[in-house]
């Protein structure tokens, strides 16, 4: 009986003390196909921490969705999405953290990077291997809204870019092009993962255009020999930033943990991690050492070829832009 | 004079029942506060834009091809529920068979499915790749994918309000009359067509707006299998989405108050012409 006094007593004290050691759960908004990379950077986060007792959580959905939830309200500490001007909105809307936020952290704030490719069946049967393929006659390609999606607003920048960059290509061919391409998308998914599903489940299109991440993900899963990937002669540089929201941390007391956080997703762990994961390491020596993953190809940028988010957002993806007049009744 | 004498009876008979006030009062209470503040507070959003800003936000040709896709299937769905709802109706009220609370049971199930559940399930069902969608593919029609997925959706969702809302007046309804028709000379056919029918379609009016009703609002399970092509497969409750997700609030409830207003008129209409089948009877 007295053991057990003591023993109870013990679990108690126990209790007590690691109580006492700070106790921070954070919340990171993140977008659908980080689903898996967070999941093991937060194990990892956890125990790199000696003090405090850091437990980070997860949220995944559409980039523009949960952009749109941090606008609303939710007490996201961290935000990790598929593009920047997904966080600019949450700054310029909700005034949660500065307009200057992407030159906080180094490299754009973005610790991983991306790229987009193509996915095709088995033995490429249409034999695509580039951009001018996707619109031959016949050929489907599975790609999400440009407007809602992270990954497929990418994609249709790549694709713009490559048209810009052909032989005697411009503006009007580019659009061209574009226009073109969509009139061989069947289904217009509202995310990227939505698109992934659409491809590999339901058996449909002929083509996908996704992160490289997510392809990469695709081989390995069940029935992943049913695929394979192809990389086109140009596509974009895919920069998905993340950022600290200044007013959340700041009422939650979390900002230190938060930042903590971040700067741990650059560390070479870290990196590692993002590597395995089919994610673009920006440390060179860890880039160097999956080279075999991330085979080098021309990239366009955002801010070299499109003129920044702002201008590339108003231009094709607002109302009435670009994109929105390829779906005009009567366009043809 | 006396028709004054019962007008006057009536409204007093009304105060006869206790509480009247206070059930009127808590019921206006509770509406204002679940149904119209909400309801509300979405009709004032579009304000902002001004009434150019509003009706160039709904004006669109991408718009009104949602609406007009919203609209169109669910009155189509509404139909052929109300028709197919009544034949399952008669049989589960009339016959007596092995598995009959089975099968009444698996009526309810459209309700008590999540709609991305159900609709996920019909998309694997219908795709070109799935059971139904092979089939139908080999003989070159295509379900998935296109607005007739719409409809099957809707049509899936919705078939619970019209069994539900004809089933208890069918089963009030008694043989007794169908045979007096029968003593009095009537043939079968005359019997349904003049006497069965008639009584039943006050029901089947009502169980017809709130299956039109519910398509109309659907989502979950519809976006995934309508394809979701801008004017083609697009409809409203999505195009709402994808304009929440770009920022433009105001925008979205537009379309929201629009579809709002077409739903309630709609309602209205076939309340009507259930008062007036009602009072035919």
């Amino acid at each position: 009986m007295k053991k057990l006094i003591s023993l109870t007593l013990a679990a108690t004290l126990f209790a007590a003390t690691t109580a006492q050691a700070a106790d921070i759960t954070l919340l990171n908004a993140s977008y659908d196909a980080t689903r898996e990379l967070y999941k093991e950077l937060n194990t990892a986060f956890a125990a790199t921490s000696k003090t405090d007792h850091v437990t980070v959580n997860t949220s995944n959905g559409g980039s523009g969705a949960q952009s749109r939830a941090v606008i609303d309200g939710l007490q996201a500490d961290i935000v990790t999405l598929a593009l920047a001007s997904d966080i600019d909105a949450i700054s310029t809307k909700a005034k949660l953290l500065p307009t200057d936020w992407q030159k906080r952290l180094p490299q754009n704030s973005t610790p991983y990077t991306s790229t987009i490719v193509f996915l095709v069946r088995k033995g490429n049967p249409w034999k695509i291997k580039d951009w001018g393929d996707l619109v031959k006659p016949g050929i489907q390609v599975i790609v999400a809204n440009p407007k809602t999606g992270g990954a497929p607003r990418w994609a249709y920048l790549a694709g713009w870019s490559w048209a810009e960059k052909q032989p005697g290509g411009n503006a009007q061919k580019a659009r061209e092009f574009i226009t073109q391409l969509y009139k061989h998308v069947p289904v217009l998914d509202s995310s990227g993962r939505g698109s992934s599903i659409t491809f590999t489940k339901r058996g449909l299109g002929d083509v996908l255009l996704n992160w490289e991440n997510e392809a990469k993900l695709a081989l390995k899963e069940p029935g992943g020999d049913q695929y394979q990937i192809v990389y086109p002669s140009r596509s974009i540089l895919a920069e998905p930033p993340v950022a600290v929201v200044d007013k959340n941390v700041d009422k939650k007391g979390t900002r230190k943990a938060a930042e903590a956080f971040l700067n741990f997703l650059y560390t070479p762990a870290a990196q590692e991690i993002e590597a395995k994961h089919f994610y673009r390491p920006r440390d060179p020596a860890i880039l160097a050492a999956h080279k075999a993953d991330f085979p080098t190809l021309p990239l366009a940028t955002i801010d070299g070829d499109f003129g920044g988010w702002g201008k590339a957002q108003a231009t094709h993806f607002a109302d009435g832009g670009i994109f929105d007049q390829i779906y005009q009744p009567g366009s043809k | 004079m006396s028709a004054i004498g019962l007008k006057f009876s009536t409204l007093k008979a009304r105060h006869v029942l206790p509480g009247f006030g206070l059930s009127l009062g808590f019921t206006i209470f509770y509406l204002t506060a679940i149904v119209l503040i909400p309801l509300l507070a979405l009709a004032i959003r579009p304000v902002e834009l001004g009434p150019l800003g509003f009706w160039n936000a709904i004006s669109t040709p991408r718009v009104l091809a949602s609406l007009r896709l919203s609209f169109g299937m669910a009155l189509a769905a509404a139909i052929i529920d109300s028709f197919f709802g009544l034949i399952i109706a008669w049989v589960l009220t009339r016959y007596r068979f092995p598995g009959k609370g089975l099968l009444d049971a698996v009526i309810d199930l459209p309700f008590a499915l999540p709609t991305a559940v159900a609709g996920i399930a019909l998309s694997s069902l219908y795709a070109p790749n799935g059971w139904i969608g092979s089939l139908l593919i080999a003989h070159g029609i295509r379900i998935a994918y296109t607005p007739w997925g719409v409809l099957v959706a809707m049509v899936f969702i919705s078939l619970p309000f019209t069994v539900r809302t004809v089933q208890p007046v069918l089963a009030e309804l008694g043989l007794d009359v169908e045979e007096a028709a029968a003593t009095l000379g009537a043939t079968r056919v005359q019997t349904i067509g003049r006497v069965v029918l008639p009584m039943l379609l006050p029901a089947v009016l009502t169980g017809a707006a709130m299956a039109f009703a519910r398509a109309a609002g659907e989502y979950g399970s519809i976006i995934f299998l309508a394809g979701n092509i801008p004017a083609v497969s697009e409809i409203a409750p999505l195009l709402i989405i994808t304009k929440l997700e770009q920022f433009d609030y105001a925008g979205a409830a537009a379309i929201g108050v629009v579809m709002l207003a077409a739903s309630f008129v709609m309602l209205l209409a076939l309340n009507g012409l259930q008062g007036w089948a009602a009072r035919r009877r």
